[in-house]
């Protein structure tokens, strides 16, 4: 692979150096008779020769396993498949073989002979596990069979994956080579390449939107499939089980995320639209040139240091002062823990937006205000806050879909018992934490276990893109009133 | 002209305030200190976080280590006697603890500290991880067989933990793992000047230890998975992100096409981080088959998560060129692509790299899409750097790990020393972010220009 991409490159250079000097050539040395300028002769000849070969290239690599998969899955026997635990742990298997096999060659423990001569009856995981690579189990005829006939397609398909990359790069080369001469329009072949690749980067986003959207929709359908959805979506009890009969009920998560998104707004809203008011109607510029970065500093601190901040301080104290002399629980993650770390994580996301909103309320609103003979107080209440409200409920909506997604306080501050409760010094869960408990470890991503993951993720998609899309529809509706 | 109503208002002071002014302005002072009070707030739990974090983790840049002479005896470390290491690799850590054990034994002998502990006793004051210490010694230096060195041990987590004020003799009398005893003989030692307590290296360049030897986990394989990472969103989230900004910025025509890319940006910027671990999971482990727990895995989700940050930031900065640096390369004879990547482009380079290095910040911490990944696995093995094998750590292999992840990874684990090491690691996360923070205010300040 490394030495395909220098190769390509090399051939780049070299296809630079000779473009350039046949268009100056065509031009009989005098580069003023020339279209454009030498470079563009030269990038045109480089970006042709290497465009076309790195595009198949990328292809190839992404397309060779799938199809050498398919290829080698259709010929195992059926018989075979039936006794096996399913078709993709056997696939699984057969690649481990062959890339052990493969690394035991690199390492030089076999030669490439005896890597084909390998039979049964020669204890090949013994003889791998000499050279250093692990197999999980004893190796089957089938298996080994496969396997070499893996190793070969393999080869193959590298073999030909370079001779077709180094044909179409020569190719390419060649073409644009003879192409050059002095009438050649190379400054605008060039620009249009540029621009295509540009295009094709910001096609990026939607790719991976996308793609988001596709994988989990194929997984859901997959766990649909396997899990009513009545019983997903109106379930009221979450206990997964490994045996099978797992309850699947996506109520009590939401729940737990609701309960938890709403204190923790409780939190941060009136405290960051408390600051915003203070420090855009209030603090003289010195406070506010120290007080907002401080402020801000908040929201550039990483999730999991809340997180360990809940589970260390913010969990026992509550359990210590609050919960356990109250008498409600004796459970040093709760809703109220993660509530209120998220709160305070939310505080900066709540308090610049409303800045900025209310610093866009014209001055004349204000002036109009005093001059009738409002206080300041009143006149940030009963004018300024009713201009800026739509701005600020944009703002708030944010802060929701921050809080719904939001993991790591999660899953360190609010506990993993999925619970339908009021008391909001008990433990409970969120789909966040779900998502992440089902999908770490050992998973085997063709039970509905797992496979619950993609639906929560999926449900938690649409929920926060629905927020989302709200929010910067009330925001920008409303900043298009002053403009 | 009509008659007025006479105000019936009782008469007024000018000097006095009326009851209706005294309240509004009561009113006035109250709100201006709800405000006050609110940025304070804000302020307080800011630095309750921090003392909080530095409180618990500092400590873990100190540890405690016992010194004693040990006799490094040729029969039992090397049996076969020819000095070759990859013989002597064969006597594992089990053989190396036996020798500890007396030596350390022997010390308190001719110390004259008396002691009714046995040595298995006092064996479990040093860490589990002294003997790998003394055999990783004796096997990169064979020439110490049959000498008497004098080292310096690790102690336990407990004992550390005593000397740092975590473990009390109270506690002691409730734990399993340490016994008073065990306290009291670590603090004559300490009286005597054996037990040293130093600024611990090991923390930021060891890897991680199991469970029950929190003392020698360190964050050496975390950084390095990290810092493998960041190289991978930065060559790939970088280009792309100026790459796609150009286009939107100066070339694309207004369009649905070119709407529904916006849209996208600005909605990508607020998906929860975790549905792009999901994202990663299904296209870049299940569907493409990269190594689970690769950094290259890690670096395309991270990338794939701070693009729109990227991209934002980029737009803003070519968005304060002003239009006149444009006009004047176009009057010149410049051709459109010429005067982007001529003259807009470097002006608008200062506001790129600052937005670039504050994605980066975000990706460095970011933990939820990693977990889904498979990164919390144990990693005790240092990668080799050099490898070019594909299925072993630096950029393709599995086993990476990063240093959010382990301070998640030390959070899940029961003996309490590892939430001293969570709060460490995340000092040193915080040193990091700071340190980024800081290149880009330093960047804005030295470069950016103001139109």
């Amino acid at each position: 692979m490394l030495w395909i991409l220098i190769t390509l490159l090399a051939l780049g250079a070299l296809g630079f150096v000779l473009g350039r000097q046949r268009a100056v050539a065509s031009a009989g040395g005098d580069a003023r008779i020339l279209h454009s300028l030498p470079v563009y002769y030269g990038t045109n000849v480089t970006l042709l020769t290497l465009v076309p070969a790195l595009l198949v290239l990328g292809v190839w690599l992404m397309a060779q396993p799938i199809v050498i998969d398919r290829v080698i899955s259709a010929q195992l026997p059926d018989s075979y498949v039936a006794e096996a635990a399913s078709r993709d742990l056997l696939m699984t298997e057969i690649r481990r073989l062959a890339d052990g096999i493969d690394t035991a060659v690199e390492r030089g423990a076999f030669n490439g002979r005896h890597a084909l001569d390998l039979s049964v009856g020669d204890d090949i995981r013994q003889q791998l596990a000499d050279a250093g690579v692990a197999l999980g189990a004893d190796v089957s005829p089938e298996v080994l069979q496969a396997a070499q006939s893996f190793r070969e397609m393999s080869g193959a398909g590298r073999t030909w994956m370079t001779v077709a990359v180094f044909a179409l790069a020569v190719a390419g080369l060649a073409y644009a080579y003879l192409r050059t001469n002095k009438d050649l329009r190379a400054r605008n072949r060039v620009e249009y390449m540029i621009l295509g690749v540009l295009m094709l980067a910001s096609t990026l986003a939607i790719l991976t939107t996308v793609g988001i959207v596709l994988s989990m929709l194929w997984d859901t359908r997959n766990f649909f499939q396997l899990y009513p959805w009545q019983d997903f979506f109106f379930g009221l009890e979450w206990r997964p089980s490994f045996e099978g009969n797992s309850e699947l009920g996506l109520i009590p998560l939401l729940w737990g995320t609701l309960y938890i998104s709403f204190i923790a707004l409780l939190v941060a809203v009136p405290i960051g639209l408390f600051a915003a008011i203070f420090m855009a109607e209030y603090a003289t510029k010195r406070v506010r040139s120290v007080a907002k970065p401080l402020i801000e500093v908040l929201a550039g601190i990483p999730t999991i240091v809340y997180g360990l901040f809940a589970l260390i301080t913010v969990g026992p104290m509550l359990r210590d002062y609050f919960a356990a002399p109250l008498g409600l629980g004796n459970s040093s993650s709760s809703v109220m823990t993660a509530g209120i770390v998220m709160g305070i994580m939310l505080i900066p996301f709540v308090s610049s937006l409303s800045d900025d909103i209310i610093n866009a309320v014209p001055q004349s609103l204000r002036d109009g205000s005093y001059g009738l003979g409002a206080t300041q107080s009143e006149t940030v209440k009963q004018v300024v806050l009713p201009a800026a409200l739509p701005g600020i409920v944009g703002a708030v909506l944010l802060a929701a879909s921050r809080a719904i997604g939001e993991t790591m306080i999660v899953v360190l501050g609010a506990g993993a018992a999925a619970r339908l409760d009021l008391n909001p010094f008990e433990a409970m869960t969120t789909v966040t934490v779900k998502i992440v408990g089902q999908l770490t470890g050992d998973t085997d991503f063709s039970s509905p276990e797992a496979l619950v993951a993609f639906a929560l993720g999926l449900t938690l998609f649409v929920i926060t893109l629905g927020l989302n899309i709200f929010a910067l529809y009330i925001v920008r509706k409303y900043r298009e009133q002053y403009e | 002209m009509t008659d007025m109503p006479i105000s019936t208002a009782p008469k007024r002071s000018l000097f006095a305030a009326d009851a209706r002014t005294v309240r509004r302005n009561r009113a006035e002072r109250r709100f201006r200190a709800y405000g006050m009070a609110a940025v304070g707030v804000g302020i307080l739990a800011l630095i309750v976080l921090l003392v909080s974090i530095l409180g618990n983790g500092l400590s873990s840049f100190r540890q405690t280590y016992v010194s004693f002479p040990i006799e490094l005896t040729a029969e039992r470390v090397d049996p076969d006697g020819n000095r070759d290491p990859g013989e002597m690799a064969r006597v594992t850590t089990f053989g190396y603890l036996p020798l500890l054990a007396t030596a350390f034994e022997a010390h308190l002998d001719a110390e004259g500290i008396e002691t009714d502990m046995g040595v298995r006793e006092l064996a479990a004051m040093l860490s589990e991880e002294a003997p790998a210490q003394i055999r990783g010694m004796v096997l990169a230096n064979p020439d110490l067989v049959g000498q008497t060195i004098d080292a310096q041990i690790l102690m336990g987590g407990r004992i550390d933990g005593f000397f740092k004020g975590r473990v009390t003799m109270e506690s002691a009398e409730r734990d399993r793992n340490v016994t008073p005893a065990q306290l009291e003989l670590a603090q004559i030692l300490a009286d005597r000047g054996a037990v040293e307590t130093r600024f611990n290296w090991d923390f930021i360049t060891a890897p991680d230890a199991s469970g029950s030897r929190p003392e020698a986990a360190g964050l050496g394989v975390a950084i390095i998975g990290s810092f493998y990472m960041m190289l991978v969103v930065l060559v790939l989230a970088l280009p792309i992100g100026v790459a796609a900004s150009i286009y939107l910025e100066e070339f694309a025509p207004k369009n649905r096409l070119t709407d529904l890319i916006e849209v996208n940006i600005s909605n990508l910027a607020a998906v929860p981080s975790i549905v792009f671990g999901i994202l990663g999971l299904a296209v870049f482990i299940n569907f493409m088959e990269f190594n689970q727990s690769s950094p290259l895995v890690g670096g395309l989700v991270l990338t794939l998560m701070t693009l729109p940050t990227i991209i934002i930031a980029t737009r803003a900065s070519l968005r304060a060129v002003p239009p006149s640096i444009r006009q004047a390369a176009l009057g010149l004879g410049a051709s459109k692509t010429q005067s982007i990547f001529h003259h807009v482009l470097p002006l608008a380079a200062p506001g790129i790299l600052t937005g670039t290095i504050i994605g980066l910040a975000q990706a460095l911490g970011e933990t939820a899409p990693l977990l889904l990944i498979g990164m919390v696995a144990f990693v005790r093995e240092y990668p080799d750097l050099m490898s070019v094998h594909s299925n072993s750590f630096p950029l393709m292999g599995d086993g990476a790990t990063a240093l959010p992840v382990q301070v998640y990874s030390w959070t899940q684990r029961s003996d309490p020393a590892f939430v001293e090491r969570a709060s460490g690691a995340i000092i040193v996360l915080l040193v990091f972010l700071l340190c980024m923070n800081l290149i880009a205010i330093l960047l804005r300040r030295r470069f950016e220009r103001r139109w």
